[in-house]
């Protein structure tokens, strides 16, 4: 023991901690992993295989007959193609009336502009529950209940991100703005040429949040689908839960693949543009 | 640039803005703000959501929400749900970036892995966890029985299925917490660690002396932003456990305007709940606001 303390106080000091963090690390891994993991997993098994006790860890055989089971249960394809609308529409829309609001308060010079921006800012304190009921009403009185208008009109009001990019463009270099004024840039021109060049990563960001956010959306979608017509995936897979009768996990399993499948993709390949959006802000004062 | 401050506004710049902004301005009028008012005038009102009469309460509704033993439960459900979740996830998601801001090998495949479950859908997250805490064949109980405890059964037991619900949730949104976290820690001097180091302080003494200080806008932030996130949770509770077992066991507020609303089409109850959960959140926002800001000034 004395030797060792002798020739390597730095290795001793260092050694104990760096086990400790891959140790750490090793059960962070298991504690997300392993439910994703037994998601997959249920899904390939055949049914008597799921209710097995104890459980078993590898599918044996595997099989893919609970991913027909979906495409039987309810008509999944529908519903991938109204998420991929309805998160489509929503992102284009929002990402335009963002970059449009953010570009007016920041570079516009108009009466009324300091309230317009605190009623956009005070929009985001007002939590989307308490717009339920009233929107519910005003939806059905316009007769717009399960129709991709009734679940997109009301969910499109850009806040957040005309907060978030507005912020990006008032801290851009005022030499290189006041430049293109000289040059008599109309707005446009420096919309496009001037401000947005310098705002991309930003305006991704923004994107891909928005993005997760639609993909997601579950209680408005779940009041004014009624049917499968409108419905996106994660109301789906509770009419798929339903349709089950909550006992046959391996479809439902399926389908919570399915659910989360096409958003993690997303993740995967563009992580480093969505976390800097969802930083932004957060980390200076 | 002195002149840019005094009205060097113009009918162009008038116009285009308004262009520009009304879209919007329109869209966050019509479906946040009319809403919002709209709710409060609902919310004295009884009212069955497909009717086109209703009937004027005055205060009742309030009264009757203040005074009922289910607004007791309710209530405490909410706080338990969301200060379990908050402390919970801000706690693990700094512990997480902590571990992750040392140099590990293979720290950037866990950092993904850590902030995926962000990124899903509640609604999928909560089906898939029901079927992990089901009794007898599910995940969780398979597991606590290998190690030698018996499980609870999380779908009868109320305590049990709160704590599901919550654990969930943390589960899913631990990597926003922890995203923040890493981002905070990465961004701060360190220059100081290096001083602190030099110093010899201890590792606990580091932390607390020279890292937290710096953490404190990430914290606030985070404060703010889990504490409204979670204090609105809807998915997960649908999903897992319809707000049960026995009616109310895991019934937050924002599930009780739900359940009020649709299920027992008493839409004006529904909108009294959610008025109160507003002034609420408010309230605690505003406070939460001021104490930072008096922090700040010391």
């Amino acid at each position: 023991m004395s030797t060792y303390a002798e020739v390597a106080p730095h290795e001793r000091r260092h050694l104990l901690p760096l086990l400790g963090g891959y140790l750490a690390m090793l059960l962070v891994v298991l504690v997300i992993a392993l439910p994703l993991y037994w998601i997959v997993a249920t899904s390939l098994k055949e049914r008597p295989d799921i209710y097995t006790v104890p459980v078993t860890w590898v599918p044996n055989p595997v099989t893919l007959e609970n991913y027909d089971g979906v495409r039987q249960g309810v008509p999944f394809l529908t519903f991938l193609r109204n998420s991929v609308l309805i998160t489509g529409v929503l992102t284009i829309v929002q990402v335009v009336l963002g970059v449009l609001s953010a570009f007016a308060l920041s570079f516009l010079r108009f009466p009324g502009r300091t309230l317009v921006l605190l009623l956009i800012i005070a929009a985001l304190m007002v939590p989307n529950q308490i717009t339920w009921i009233s929107n519910y009403a005003l939806v059905s009185q316009l007769g717009w209940r399960n129709s991709f208008i009734g679940i997109i009109v009301p969910l499109a009001g850009v806040a957040f991100g005309t907060f978030l990019l507005r912020n990006h463009f008032v801290s851009l270099p005022k030499e290189i703005v006041e430049a293109a004024e000289m040059d008599h840039a109309g707005p446009f021109t420096m919309l496009w040429r001037v401000v947005l060049p310098m705002s991309w990563p930003t305006v991704i960001a923004f994107t891909l949040i928005t993005i997760v956010n639609e993909w997601n959306q579950y209680l408005w979608p779940l009041l004014i689908a009624e049917g499968s017509d409108t419905a996106p995936l994660p109301v789906g897979l509770t009419q798929l839960q339903d349709a089950e009768g909550f006992t046959n996990w391996g479809p439902v399993m399926a389908g919570t693949v399915l659910t989360m499948l096409p958003i993690l993709i997303v993740f995967l390949l563009l992580q480093r543009h969505m976390i800097k959006g969802l930083t932004a802000g957060a980390v200076k004062g | 640039m002195g002149q840019t401050r005094t009205g060097r506004w113009n009918r162009r710049h008038t116009l285009l803005a308004a262009a520009l902004l009304l879209p919007n301005l329109v869209l966050l009028i019509v479906f946040t703000y009319r809403p919002l008012i709209d709710n409060i005038r609902l919310s004295f009102f009884q009212w069955n959501l497909g009717s086109p009469t209703s009937t004027f309460l005055g205060w009742d509704n309030y009264v009757e929400w203040f005074t009922s033993d289910d607004s007791r439960t309710v209530l405490w459900n909410t706080l338990i749900f969301t200060s379990v979740a908050v402390i919970g996830s801000m706690a693990l998601g700094l512990s997480l970036a902590l571990l992750l801001d040392q140099k590990l090998f293979g720290r950037g495949a866990v950092r993904s892995l850590v902030f995926a479950p962000f990124v899903l859908s509640g609604a999928a997250v909560g089906v898939a966890f029901q079927f992990i805490f089901t009794p007898t064949f599910g995940l969780v109980p398979d597991l606590l029985t290998t190690i030698g405890i018996t499980p609870p059964n999380f779908y009868q037991s109320s305590g049990w299925a709160l704590f599901m619900v919550t654990l969930t949730y943390i589960w899913k949104n631990l990597g926003y917490t922890f995203v923040i976290y890493l981002a905070a820690l990465q961004g701060r001097r360190r220059d100081l660690d290096e001083a602190a180091e030099i110093d010899a302080a201890s590792g606990w003494t580091r932390f607390r002396q020279v890292v937290w200080p710096q953490l404190r806008p990430a914290t606030f932030f985070l404060l703010i932003t889990v504490l409204l996130n979670s204090f609105q949770v809807f998915d997960v509770i649908h999903t897992m456990t319809r707000g049960g077992p026995y009616g109310n066991a895991t019934t937050t507020m924002v599930y009780q305007i739900y359940q009020e609303t649709y299920t027992n089409r008493r839409a004006g109850y529904g909108a009294t709940v959610a008025s109160i959960m507003f002034v609420a959140l408010l309230v605690v926002t505003l406070v939460q606001v001021w104490v930072m800001e008096r922090g700040r000034e010391k």
